[in-house]
């Protein structure tokens, strides 16, 4: 029997004469599809509300509305519907123009039923793989754009609706912020909301890769280029062909690459290291960076030109101590998503705990906030994240002043100092620039006791 | 309890119409009965400009001749049958109705110039006359490639697939008996 796993193919049968709409739909019927039949074109189009049809045969010759014609109006109402046309006689021309309008293909009445056996087949075959195509571009679509940036503060709504505006473009563009920001989410959100989407985006870390090996990283090698390169291998450069390269950490790369560099995005040709064939590519550019450049090109350490190239438009994303608010949106984004990762119900994070992570001044920023909750998602008892699930430094609640006095601040921050040094009094006296007596009676005053 | 009928339309070779009691009885269940009236002429259904015979003619005129018999009627044909969209057809049926015709003409491999071999013939002809009855119980064409609802524009389709139903269209069967 026909799979019921399936829906059941629709086909609409568009003919002038009785027999031919009559035999058709017995036949289409006996194959288990659903079929409907129109006399004519007013019929038809009246019909097309009934559909999807997957496959239309439609008759070229028909009193009124030709076949022809009402072709392009189908068309018009579903552009994804495969239309079949059929003949009465072999006319080349109208069949040509049913081809040029984008008819799947044409049939002369009577038909060989073994070839229309084959042809619905493989019309439905066409249009299944049509579907499934503009179904997963879709959902690609939504994949790329889902790791969105988060954030409702006014500086990240900032950063968000730059990056979707410079996204339609090809322009170049730098990205600047503390090292754990988000600065290649910001790199992916351009690359999701650009034309060149559905091609790759290829991200290289510039600081992770030794000077020497960054060359054949970037541009690739032939067999033999150097002692250990068995194989051709493509660069990164030459597998970004029609996406985007995404250059982190940019500002670590040394001279000699840098020359290289600023030639291959001029030109967008390279060659790889010991070969001699030209290598075009077609990408885009972004690149990261946490460092000073204008204070690196200053000292002659980063090349001006390569700076002026790279540096087109800039986004700068905030350090999250920041934009505070955004610490709430961020922390539930990544229990949800650690809950769904570790299989685990832990749905909230306790009012004072969330205080205590507003609270912290996030050096690691994004990136921290991130390995916390993972942590805390660890330990925590569902339903929710508490205090004591924090590590060490924010948990501990006279980590903070509790007050903001000045000798409530002083007594914290001698504690802190006593804390980081294993209580040793010579060095944290030194630290605090005091003398070892003073910090023994202020340990007295304040009644701070060793761990 | 209502019955098989088969009924030759022009004339058939001798072993044709009993040869399809056997398989039919044991597929459908049914007991089958031969028309004891003399052939049919089918001239009714004759298109000369193709040479065919009409075989959504023939399943009326079936329905017209046997208006009273409570059960499923089988005509069969040793002549080309078409409908008129397509250039031939090996039998048609009314898809969950009362009459299917099935035709021997191009179940022959003499007819595709090969040497005669009725014992292929007859299979093929079993197979192509539980098919169409098949429809008419309400069975549509089946995934199946040895299930003999397996679709067949070529007789070489038809050798592949047997001359049962596949477990499916069995099922499928018992279901709509029930209901009857």
């Amino acid at each position: 029997m026909t799979d019921t796993q399936q829906p059941t193919p629709a086909v609409l049968i568009v003919d002038d004469e009785f027999v031919v709409r009559d035999s058709l739909s017995k036949w289409f019927r006996e194959d288990g599809y659903r079929v409907e039949t129109a006399e004519d074109a007013t019929h038809a189009l009246k019909l097309m509300s009934a559909g999807p049809w997957d496959v239309i045969l439609l008759d070229i010759k028909m009193p009124g509305i030709s076949g022809l014609e009402l072709q392009k109006r189908l068309v018009e109402i579903d552009k994804e519907a495969i239309i079949i046309m059929i003949t009465a006689f072999a006319s080349v021309e109208s069949a040509v123009q049913a081809l040029k309008e984008g008819a799947f293909d044409y049939v002369t009445k009577p038909v060989d039923p073994d070839h229309l056996s084959h042809l619905v087949r493989n019309a439905l075959r066409q249009k299944k793989l049509n579907d499934e195509n503009i179904r997963l571009r879709q959902h690609i679509s939504t994949i790329s754009v889902t790791d969105e940036l988060i954030g409702d503060s006014a500086p990240m709504k900032k950063v968000i609706e730059l990056a979707k505006t410079v996204a339609k473009t090809d322009t170049t563009v730098m990205i600047r912020g503390e090292s754990g920001t988000g600065k290649e989410l910001v790199a992916r959100t351009i690359h999701a909301h650009s034309g060149r989407r559905f091609f790759p985006i290829i991200a290289v870390n510039c600081g992770a890769v030794p000077e020497s090996l960054l060359e054949s990283e970037l541009f690739g090698h032939e067999r033999g280029a150097f002692t250990g390169a068995q194989h051709r291998r493509k660069g990164k450069f030459e597998m970004a062909d029609g996406g985007t390269i995404f250059l982190d950490e940019v500002g670590t790369i040394g001279s000699k690459m840098q020359v290289q560099l600023l030639r291959v995005l001029e030109s967008k040709q390279f060659t790889r290291v010991g070969g001699n064939e030209t290598i075009k590519s077609d990408f885009r550019v972004i690149c990261a960076t946490n460092r000073d450049l204008e204070q690196a090109v200053k000292e002659g350490i980063f090349r001006e030109d390569l700076y002026y190239r790279l540096n087109v438009f800039t986004i700068f994303v905030p350090p999250l101590r920041e934009r505070r608010n955004d610490i709430p949106i961020l922390a539930t984004y990544f229990v949800k998503k650690y809950a769904a990762a570790m299989n685990k119900p832990v749905t909230e994070i306790s009012t004072d705990t969330l205080d205590l992570l507003i609270r912290y001044p996030w050096p690691g920023n994004v990136r921290e906030l991130e390995n916390v909750i993972e942590r805390a998602m660890v330990l925590a008892k569902p339903p929710s994240i508490v205090q004591t699930d924090l590590p060490f430094q924010l948990a501990d609640s006279k980590s903070h002043p509790t007050k903001d006095t000045l000798s409530a601040i002083e007594c914290h921050h001698i504690e802190t100092v006593l804390h980081r040094t294993g209580w040793n009094i010579a060095r944290s006296a030194d630290i605090l620039d005091i003398d070892r007596a003073t910090l023994y009676n202020k340990i007295a005053k304040y009644g701070l006791k060793k761990p | 309890m209502s019955s098989i009928l088969l009924v030759p339309i022009g004339k058939i070779v001798d072993p044709h119409i009993p040869l399809l009691k056997t398989p039919l009885e044991a597929t459908f269940g049914l007991r089958v009965d031969t028309s004891t009236e003399r052939s049919i002429d089918p001239a009714f259904a004759f298109e000369p400009s193709r040479n065919q015979y009409y075989s959504t003619q023939m399943i009326k005129h079936l329905l017209h001749l046997y208006s009273s018999f409570q059960g499923k009627i089988l005509g069969v044909t040793p002549y080309d049958l078409y409908v008129p969209v397509l250039t031939y057809v090996f039998g048609e049926a009314q898809l969950d109705g009362t009459a299917a015709v099935v035709s021997s003409y191009r179940l022959d491999n003499s007819y595709y110039g090969l040497p005669a071999d009725p014992l292929l013939l007859e299979q093929r002809l079993i197979k192509e006359a539980v098919h169409e009855l098949g429809h008419t119980f309400g069975l549509l064409h089946c995934h199946e490639y040895e299930c003999v609802m397996h679709s067949s524009t070529a007789v070489e389709d038809i050798d592949l697939k047997g001359e049962r139903l596949c477990g499916m269209c069995t099922d499928v069967l018992a279901r709509k008996n029930f209901r009857r």
